[in-house]
């Protein structure tokens, strides 16, 4: 929670402010029934026809005053909730943008995505809710009992015993409501998750004819989520009669021992009418007062949901300057990391690329050829070793310096459901003749122009009116639109036909000269002609050459080719 | 405060009440509950009446037999109101989470069966922002709001009751007041309705935004264009907040407003009550028992009139519910559709044309005759139309003109399940979901054993890597099984079309991301795949295409060339030109 308290200090005088205007709203709202007591007690048995009159006035004025000072602080109170909200909601936002990949992995997506949205909702009525009934409901609580005490303080002590039995039950069962409320959340998670997939999951879906599948998974999460809010509500909702039951038993005592008193002369029945009359105010504020808490848990639960990803260290973090003269481009030096920090995914890798060449990463599916490249934008840090460019050591260079570099394409990235531009340009706002540079060089741009809207046509969801080859190619061009130093194709050419794999090849060397490639690949023909080749193996370095090199000295090399072009050279 | 009075609420409430009504016992006892606990609390002012008037106004007249009686009897109602009221909240929770659950297992049922194209158009955060908060919504007003609007008119009309019988002069005030705060709700509300279905709305936007977002993390990472999403971030979440505002600043006047109606025919009451009073019309302990029934009046109707904007969000966020449950799904098949069984694999197309969006042709006149069992490679420039192929073939997507057969069966007069059931299928993106890579591999088929599970996927040569992972076949794929690579990701779906039993085989770029080891490992496991299946291949590898017992030539949405490798080759046209440019590539 204190990490939601941050937002609302800055509110603290606009609070004080609602609070005060609902204050003296609520000060009206108590002056009625006192008036009420007064007329019945005072003025009529001296039957004092004109003040009971002007009491009532009176009772009209304070009435207005209530309404037009209640409507302005539930105003106020909206306000600066969704102020307060907005910003969280930004700042979480915010966060998860940046946050490193390795603790993004470690939230998925689907929690990420229902902690921002379910839970800064929760956050969001908590603020607004208490500031609504959390001020007015205390208040008249407090009120309530001090006008009490006013008129009659040996009666009133009745309350100042309740109140803490009061405050014990609903704080004993609140800590039992917040953990209940988060295991509720996390199956909400769930809930989210299993909606996502089996919508990017359709076609699959569909071809096999698992719908009534996917519906069954989907009901035993939702049952889970059915479970657990029952069971979080269940356990709240034993606060409201508990409380209830403890205040009118203090009614009762009142009664008898109002009897005693009036019996002894020490009190009037006019009084015990006004008490009473009070006891029903402190009462619908103690269940207004309870509502609050079961917010509250709702409310906390997420609130720990929300800090424990605003608490995770954003961006990566930077270190000293690391810098040492006359070093290649990009250089490697023993380099050794692991995901999961128990089997290493790469083992030392060195190896050194000079600027405006072409770097190619070639072997088996799963030998870290995907990571290798993740290390080098530094979305992990290495665990050992160093990875430095123009002599610069990553883990000193801010990151966004350091991907502003490069151009890249990988194997999941998404196409937004937006314009053609937009999805070249990327949020980066390029100018219209860089994006169809771009398009253009990806060969994509004959296609787009053929369109009758052109770089206005908006795409279908992460692209799904396009082809495998045309969403790649316009991931290329997204890639090459900002004039990188270095473009990085995680095997991004692979549904491409070999005409146009080529054509682009051969465009991009002429419209992008001086650009560094690593280009990640499967297959031996789409990197033979670079200037180096690295050949991995499960996490190691085979060897590093030209194809030339390879050829003559690396045995699992030629194996490779041999496998790949065998039936071709001849 | 039914919102019976907005004529679009009114279906919505009609629909949810269908809801509740399945739990119809239960919703019938909490009803008897709730009049029982009602009565029981306005019992109670009699009863303090009683007493009070027991208690007198002289120093030692106190009948204290009475007063003691009667506050025997308060603690007994306590008590009991207690326990009932808990009762309550118990069903009214299971009522709730019951309609809750239901709504959402309805929403996704249906979203199951809304064609491909929805999925589309339509960003998935929409649809969860819509499963989670709007069904939230309904579910949260239907356990605190139902029971205080019924609590609400009870003990309304229950007090009102009670004024008559102690003052019918008195009660008139009642009688202005609760006719002018129903029309002043009215009134609001059909004033409020428009910007609370705003409200879902901008919010649903915000969640189609933040999925999106949120998926393409890494892409916006790459570019470091984080400023840029948070800027196209906030102008959502502006919005959707400033719609949440429009509604709530409107909707906090409803509130305050009752409590004045109730404040000032407080103020009238009690003159009127003091004047009768004088007038020996009433005793004090009756102006006692007013003051406390009306009192009884505000704390409900002020809480009547906060939820009143509570039903209003649960009335559009239902419509949205229902809106999307009312997506039209998949045309149902024809009333005579054909079962398909024991397919033979012969399929053919006859003038086919077919088109995504109005104008934009993708596929133009095409025909084709394929027999059983043949291999059929499909190949051309990117776009050309080859995955719309695919698309057709499951009908994914209906063809506009002409008809596709199936063993001489139009696939339109088909049961669309029994057309799907009989394709295998590996498509370009490798689609895995959050559950075991045992699941994961059966998926296409439950009756696979353990053995014949591991058996698939070592043809796929994807065992020995699975075998390392630390809980082997029961390892938990993460997030939909990013801690695959995408390589692994193609063999595990190829491991799972092997176990499909099924005479028709759709690869679409199956291997596209598998190296070429890998590749030329699993080939004796694909042609076994592959045999005696019709099968339609989409690949750029020639040693695929060249085996192809016919090949299709398409571009531009045309099917320019068809025949066997080395008729095409004959010919000396598109697909030659097509061939011999990869084939200058190597040497």
């Amino acid at each position: 929670m204190e990490a939601i308290g941050v937002y609302i200090k800055p509110y603290w005088l606009r609070i004080a402010a609602g609070l005060v205007i609902k204050f003296l709203g609520t000060i009206m709202d108590l002056i009625i029934p006192w008036l009420l007591a007064y007329i019945v007690d005072d003025l009529m048995p001296a039957e004092n026809i004109l003040a009971i009159f002007q009491a009532g006035g009176l009772m009209v004025l304070c009435s207005v005053i209530a309404l037009t000072f209640n409507i302005k602080a539930n105003r106020m109170a909206a306000g600066i909730s969704r102020e307060i909200t907005q910003k969280l909601r930004y700042d979480l936002f915010e966060h998860i943008l940046y946050l490193p990949a390795r603790e993004r992995d470690k939230f998925t997506s689907s929690s990420l995505i229902s902690r921002l949205s379910t839970d800064t909702y929760h956050v969001h009525q908590l603020i607004e809710k208490s500031q609504r009934i959390g001020i007015r409901s205390p208040l008249l609580m407090l009120g309530g009992i001090l006008f009490a005490f006013q008129l009659e303080p040996k009666l009133a002590t009745i309350l100042l015993l309740i109140v803490p039995l009061l405050a014990l039950v609903i704080l004993t069962i609140t800590r039992r409501g917040i953990p209940l409320y988060t295991s509720t959340n996390e199956k909400i998670d769930q809930l989210v998750r299993a909606v996502r997939e089996s919508a990017i999951g359709i076609r699959v879906i569909k071809a096999l004819s698992k719908a009534d599948r996917e519906v069954d998974r989907f009901r035993t999460i939702n049952e889970q989520v059915r479970d657990a809010s029952t069971a979080a509500e269940t356990t709240m909702a034993l606060t409201a009669p508990a409380m209830t039951f403890l205040l009118n038993s203090g009614f009762l005592l009142v009664i008898l021992l109002g009897a005693i008193a009036v019996n002894a002369g020490d009190t009037q029945p006019g009084k015990i009418m006004a008490f009473l009359s009070y006891f029903t105010i402190i009462l619908n504020a103690v269940l207004s007062i309870r509502k609050i808490f079961v917010l509250w848990s709702k409310g906390s639960a997420s609130a720990q949901r929300i800090s424990q990803v605003m608490s995770t260290p954003r961006e990566m973090p930077l270190g000293a300057r690391d810098y040492i003269e006359h070093r290649p481009f990009i250089s490697f030096e023993n380099v050794f990391f692991s995901y999961n920090k128990k089997v290493d995914n790469l083992q030392g890798i060195s190896f050194s690329l000079q600027k405006g060449q072409t770097l190619g990463i070639t072997g088996p599916t799963g030998s870290g050829k995907t990571t290798l490249i993740s290390l080098l934008m530094r979305f992990y840090d290495v665990d050992r070793g160093c990875i430095r460019i123009e002599g610069e050591n990553l883990r000193g260079i801010h990151t966004n310096q350091l991907r502003r570099r490069f151009g890249a394409v990988f194997q999941n990235d998404i196409l937004l459901a937006d314009t053609i531009y937009e999805n070249i340009s990327f949020l980066r706002d390029l100018p219209i003749e860089n994006v169809k540079k771009a398009a253009r060089t990806a060969q994509i741009a004959d296609y787009i122009e053929s369109l009758p809207q052109g770089y206005d046509t908006r795409l279908d969801m992460r692209g799904a009116n396009l082809s495998g080859g045309q969403k790649q190619r316009l991931l290329i061009a997204r890639a090459l639109a900002a004039d990188p130093e270095i473009l990085v194709l995680d095997d991004a050419l692979s549904a491409l036909d070999y005409r146009t794999d080529a054509a682009l090849r051969r465009a991009i060397r002429e419209e992008y000269g001086q650009i560094t490639v690593v280009m990640v690949s499967q297959r031996i023909s789409a990197i033979w002609d670079a200037d180096l080749i690295l050949l991995l193996e499960d996490g190691r370095l085979v060897d590093a050459g030209t194809h030339e090199k390879l050829m003559n000295r690396c045995e699992s090399y030629r194996k490779m080719v041999q496998v790949q072009m065998g039936g071709i050279a001849q | 405060m039914k919102g019976a009075s907005n004529p679009k609420v009114l279906p919505v409430v009609a629909r949810l009440w269908r809801y509740l009504s399945r739990r119809r016992a239960v919703v019938l006892v909490a009803f008897l509950v709730m009049l029982l606990s009602n009565l029981l609390a306005l019992v109670v002012p009699m009863l303090s009446g009683a007493a009070i008037d027991a208690i007198g106004t002289k120093a030692g007249g106190v009948n204290f037999p009475a007063v003691f009686s009667n506050c025997f009897w308060m603690l007994i109602c306590y008590a009991a109101s207690a326990f009932l009221s808990y009762l309550l909240s118990l069903m009214l929770i299971h009522l709730s989470q019951t309609v809750v659950q239901s709504l959402r297992q309805d929403i996704f049922q249906n979203l199951m069966r809304l064609p491909v194209s929805y999925f589309d158009k339509h960003p998935v955060g929409n649809i969860i922002s819509c499963i989670c908060y709007d069904v939230d919504t309904i579910g949260a007003s239907l356990s605190t709001d139902l029971i205080q609007i019924c609590t609400s008119v009870i003990t309304v009309l229950g007090s009102l009751v009670m004024l008559l019988i102690l003052s019918p002069s008195l009660s008139m005030v009642m009688l202005v007041t609760i006719p002018v705060t129903t029309l002043f709700s009215r009134w609001q509300m059909k004033r409020m309705h428009p910007l609370f279905r705003r409200r879902s709305q901008k919010l649903g936007e915000l969640g189609g935004l933040m999925e999106e977002s949120v998926t393409a993390g890494r892409t916006v990472a790459t570019y470091a264009c984080e400023e840029a999403m948070l800027r196209r971030f906030e102008r959502k979440n502006i919005e959707a907040m400033d719609a949440y505002y429009e509604a709530d600043a409107k909707s906090v006047l409803l509130g305050p407003m009752v409590n004045f109606i109730n404040n000032i025919s407080l103020a009238v009451g009690s003159v009127l009550g003091a004047m009768l009073c004088l007038a020996q019309q009433l005793t004090l302990g009756a102006v006692s028992s007013f003051v406390l029934y009306s009192r009884k009046f505000s704390g409900p109707i002020r809480e009547a009139a906060n939820i009143v904007s509570e039903i209003q969000a649960a009335a559009a966020a239902a419509e949205r519910v229902f809106r999307l449950m009312d997506e039209a799904p998949e045309a149902p098949d024809k009333k005579n559709a054909l079962p398909l069984s024991d397919v033979e694999g012969n399929i053919g197309f006859e003038k086919v044309s077919f088109h995504y969006n109005e104008g934009e042709e993708v596929l133009h006149d095409i025909n084709i005759d394929i027999p059983k069992g043949s291999i059929v490679a499909i190949v051309g420039p990117t776009g050309a139309g080859k995955t719309t192929v695919v698309n057709l073939l499951m009908r994914f997507y209906d063809v506009q003109s002409g008809k596709i057969t199936v063993d001489g069966a139009n696939i339109q007069e088909v049961i669309r399940r029994d057309l799907r059931m009989a394709y295998a299928m590996v498509l370009q993106d490798s689609w895995l979901f959050s559950g075991s890579v045992y699941e994961n591999i059966a998926y296409g088929n439950e009756n696979a054993t353990l053995e014949q599970v591991i058996a698939a996927a070592k043809a796929a040569k994807i065992h020995q890597h699975i075998m390392s992972l630390p809980q082997g076949y029961d390892t938990l794929l993460e997030d939909g099984g990013q801690n695959f690579s995408k390589g692994q990701r193609q063999l595990l779906t190829i491991a799972r079309a092997m176990l499909i039993d099924a005479n028709m085989l759709i690869l679409d770029e199956a291997t596209s991301n598998v190296d070429p080891n890998t590749e030329l490992e699993i080939n004796e496991a694909m042609h076994r795949l592959m045999k005696g299946k019709t099968c339609f291949v989409i690949a750029h590898r020639l040693s695929t295409i060249e085996n192809a017992d016919l090949i299709l030539v398409m571009d531009k949405g045309r099917l320019v060339e068809q025949g066997t490798h080395q008729e095409l080759l004959q010919n000396h046209s598109f697909y030659y030109k097509f061939y011999c440019e990869q084939f200058k590539k190597y040497k």
